[in-house]
């Protein structure tokens, strides 16, 4: 991240310099702001730049980010230095510095989802034309690789949007991509036929009593 | 009162203290990077590591853990050094091995610490990390490939300077200082950060690459650019002086300056006035000292004498004038140049008498007719500290302007003194610590000082132990004037009404000239500005580091700077060309040395002897019957940066007026 530039100020002042709250998220930040005691509104920022980043979206029909004009107008809301704001917009990941596409592809690249084969995963998305920390011509997907998403236990996994794709494989990927590029949205989740959630593949291996019922195990001891 | 044991040692530490502050109680040494004892603590250098028990069996930050009874710290285990030359290591990890071209090298904690602490070699094979370059001003220079995150800067920014303009982006690895969209820091007090940046990310700009910290050589001053009295160390090379840096006196600067403070000194060498020049057919004439005397002479001015003093003088040079205008028989003398008239029959009465350490304490402040963060800029970071860890609350009559704190801007109306509304008289009924801060723009305002001073009545601010009625004034030479008796009870229009044939102008450079068109105009001083443009004779004296003298600042403490460097060309110290004066004019002044001068200055004036206490001037206030002023309160400072003649010779100032007050850009050359 530490060498992505701003982009260029002027346009983006240009195009952003106006943002204010629709109507419906005007009415959205002022009920988050009232969860935080009087005095405290500043800790509102987070919530509101997620707010900002998904009206950003919005409007621009792909998954948000957030222009510097955009920070400022909600550090303003919040009376709290600029820089206050900016800092905590750069340290997350979530919250995107430069525009992505419709589709922003989060694969996860830590060692359970590596061992698992996200390097399949990262290949397949490859040969589909994406390339890390770019977005494709055609606007629909920006590519980036991310640390645990916490679905190790049904590894590897991308996160596309809000949505999680789990137990993927080469060709999985491909399927889930073609489906958005075709403008379908593919079922999220687990990806294995058969699998509903994280419980383990092939039936339960211990506690499979408890599989029926409420099983108290203390007598077996 | 926590007792604890360091390395055997039992201390007793008051409440609230951290392990550290026990540490350095029991005379140890802690290595710090992130730890500065005015600013709050973050914890994040992890260099103060030590042992205590009873807590985890492993090594603590002592900056960030209080001090509890019967604690048991050890700073000296083979854990603790070990935790030290880790901590050494992984800092020097991403940081350059530049030090031979580092502004830094030389006074450089993180050399020293590595040197004292560090392990003496890296096992660290990989790639450096590097950091573009972050433009922070006119003023600080940026290599933030050297920064260590100690982010003492960035707490600075916030608590002291009250500018939140410096702060961190990105995260881990990819974390970069930096001040908002890499704009000016825009603000006075930006060269502190110079000052506490532990290694090279942060230096001087107009200092770079000029000198190294052991070629020069260091001087205790005391600052002109303003009545604080900033304590400053005033560092030369040869004849130069190549940087001034603030010393801690925690009862005036604690350890600040400001920006004009350390960088006017480049002005130290432009537009010197290094011989005697005379006006000849209207055309000022390169002299020498005999002939410009002779011209001094010729006037035959006789008891028509007048001396002016200037902004930046100090006592010993206005006393010398005082004396020879005395002994020729007049006693006009004015230093407020520029007009001001306000009554100084009781000197207590235009002091800063809470004194400038107690500000912390006042609860409810209201300021007249002031630009307290341009006027006095380290008075500005007391009232600020108030309202900051006190909550004190800030009233303001005038220009409104940001003084870095949130003030309730009552208007600008000089009228508001008399007749202050209700909010602000309930605030001060209630304040157990009331203070009231009046400045140079309310004092030109008729009728403003007498209403001001009403309020001591009013608002109660004279209380046992505590009186909250200060005056700020924005001139080095402004409450040593008065003390030598420099105050016409007219002003300086008493003076020009007067007409005196000969008029002597200590480096007065504020003065409206055309006032004085009858009187032959000697300019005493060292700058070529507006003084000297207009005057007859100019006689050439030293700048304030050239010269040992007394300065009293704005809450009356007497302060004594030693000389530093030596003047250009001919000039020469102002006491002697009074003395010189005096045998050509055929008076006696009774001193034939600078000792002596200061020896008849004190016997005239004993507060005057008495170094680094507040002279006292007893608390009395005159009888300034009811006045109704009106009509709004001007501001005195118009740019901040330039504000005397030497800051105007300065180009850094001049860059600085430029680029933060007036918004021009700057193209940074490319490196």
């Amino acid at each position: 991240m530490a060498d992505v530039a701003f982009p260029d100020e002027a346009e983006t002042r240009a195009r952003w310099g106006n943002f204010a709250w629709t109507a419906e998220n005007a009415a959205q930040a002022t009920k988050i702001i009232a969860r935080y005691p009087a005095g405290r509104q500043r800790s509102a920022i987070m919530p509101l730049l997620d707010l900002a980043q998904r009206q950003v979206g919005a409007e621009t029909q792909t998954q948000g980010w957030l222009p510097v004009p955009v920070i400022e107008y909600v550090a303003a809301q919040l009376d709290m230095p600029f820089i206050r704001a900016l800092e905590v917009a750069t340290f997350y990941t979530m919250y995107n510095m430069a525009p992505v596409a419709r589709y922003h592809v989060q694969v996860c690249g830590t060692t359970p989802c590596m061992l698992r084969g996200s390097d399949d995963v990262m290949a397949a998305c490859k040969n589909k034309g994406l390339i890390k920390g770019k977005t494709t011509p055609d606007g629909l997907f920006t590519l980036t690789e991310v640390e645990c998403m916490g679905n190790c236990s049904s590894a590897p996994m991308v996160q596309i949007n809000d949505d999680n794709y789990e137990d993927l494989d080469y060709d999985r990927t491909v399927a889930i991509l073609d489906a958005l590029a075709a403008g379908e949205t593919p079922k999220p989740g687990t990806q294995e036929p058969g699998r509903h959630t994280v419980e383990p593949l092939g039936g339960p291996t211990t506690l499979k009593e408890m599989v029926s019922g409420n099983h108290d195990y203390r007598g077996d001891w | 009162m926590p007792k604890v044991t360091v390395d055997g040692i039992e201390v007793e530490v008051p409440a609230g203290a951290t392990v550290l502050q026990a540490c350095e109680a029991a005379g140890k040494e802690i290595p710090r990077f992130c730890y500065h004892e005015r600013l709050s603590i973050a914890g994040n250098c992890r260099m103060c590591l030590v042992e205590v028990s009873p807590g985890p069996p492993k090594p603590q930050a002592s900056c960030a853990l209080p001090a509890a009874d019967n604690q048991v710290i050890r700073t000296d285990t083979q854990m603790v050094r070990h935790a030290r030359e880790g901590v050494m290591e992984f800092l020097l990890i991403n940081h350059p091995l530049d030090c031979p071209i580092c502004d830094q090298g030389g006074e450089c904690d993180l050399q020293d610490q590595s040197v004292a602490y560090g392990k003496g070699h890296s096992r660290y094979d990989e790639n450096k990390r590097a950091v573009t370059e972050k433009y922070m001003g006119p003023i600080v220079k940026t290599v933030m490939t050297r920064c260590i995150h100690c982010t003492r800067c960035v707490r600075f920014a916030e608590e002291v300077a009250g500018v939140e303009s410096i702060g961190a982006i990105y995260r881990g690895e990819n974390m970069q200082i930096t001040s908002y969209l890499e704009q000016a820091v825009n603000s006075e007090l930006s060269g502190n950060v110079v000052d506490l940046c532990p290694v090279g990310a942060l230096t001087s700009k107009p200092y770079a690459f000029e000198a190294r910290p052991w070629e020069l050589s260091k001087t205790p001053g005391i600052d002109v650019m303003d009545a604080v009295g900033t304590n400053i160390r005033i560092d030369v090379r040869g004849r130069q002086v190549m940087r001034v840096l603030p010393r801690i006196n925690d009862d005036v600067n604690e350890e600040w300056a400001h920006d004009k403070t350390r960088h006017h000194i480049d002005g130290l060498m432009e537009r010197r006035l290094d011989r005697p020049w005379v006006r000849r057919d209207g055309k000022l004439q390169s002299a020498t000292w005999a002939e410009a005397f002779e011209a001094i002479r010729a006037v035959n001015a006789g008891s028509s004498v007048a001396a002016i003093a200037g902004d930046l003088v100090d006592c010993e040079t206005m006393f010398a004038a005082k004396t020879l205008v005395n002994a020729l028989g007049s006693t006009m003398l004015e230093g407020r140049q520029t007009g001001l008239s306000y009554d100084v029959s009781s000197l207590s009465a235009v002091n800063f008498n809470t004194t400038i350490a107690r500000v912390e304490e006042a609860d409810v402040i209201l300021l007249i007719g002031t630009n307290l963060r341009w006027e006095a800029s380290l008075i500005n970071t007391r009232v600020r500290k108030a309202v900051w860890r006190r909550r004190a609350k800030v009233f303001a009559i005038g220009q409104e302007v940001d003084l870095t704190y949130r003030a309730e801007w009552l208007g600008n109306d000089a009228a508001l003194i008399a007749k202050l509304p209700k909010t602000v008289t309930d605030a001060f009924a209630k304040a157990e610590r009331p203070m009231v801060i009046v400045g140079g723009g309310a004092l030109a305002v008729t009728g403003a000082q007498a209403a001001a001073q009403a309020l001591v009545k009013t608002l109660n601010l004279v209380r046992d132990d505590w009186n909250g009625f200060n005056v700020v004034h924005m001139a080095a030479a402004r409450m040593g004037s008065l003390m030598l008796g420099y105050a016409q009870s007219g002003g300086i229009a008493d003076i020009t009404a007067a007409a005196p044939k000969l008029a002597f102008f200590l480096g007065a450079d504020e003065v409206d000239f055309a006032n004085f068109d009858k009187s032959f105009k000697v300019f005493v001083g060292h700058h070529g500005d507006k003084g000297a443009h207009a005057a007859d004779v100019i006689l050439p004296a030293v700048a304030w580091p050239e010269k040992a003298g007394t300065y009293v600042n704005t809450e009356g403490r007497v302060q004594v700077a030693e000389r530093a460097a030596f003047a250009p060309g001919d000039a020469r110290e102002d006491w002697s060309i009074f003395r010189a004066l005096a045998d050509v004019l055929g008076v006696n002044v009774g001193f034939d040395s600078f000792d002596a001068c200061r020896a008849s200055m004190i016997a005239a004036v004993p507060a005057l002897g008495r170094e680094g206490e507040i002279a006292d001037y007893g608390w009395s206030l005159p009888k300034g019957g009811t006045a109704k002023p009106s009509g709004p309160i001007p501001s005195p400072v118009k740019d901040f940066y330039l504000t005397n003649a030497i800051a105007r010779a300065s180009a850094t100032m001049q860059r600085c007026s430029a680029e933060l007050l007036h918004g021009e850009t700057f193209e940074e050359a490319a490196e």
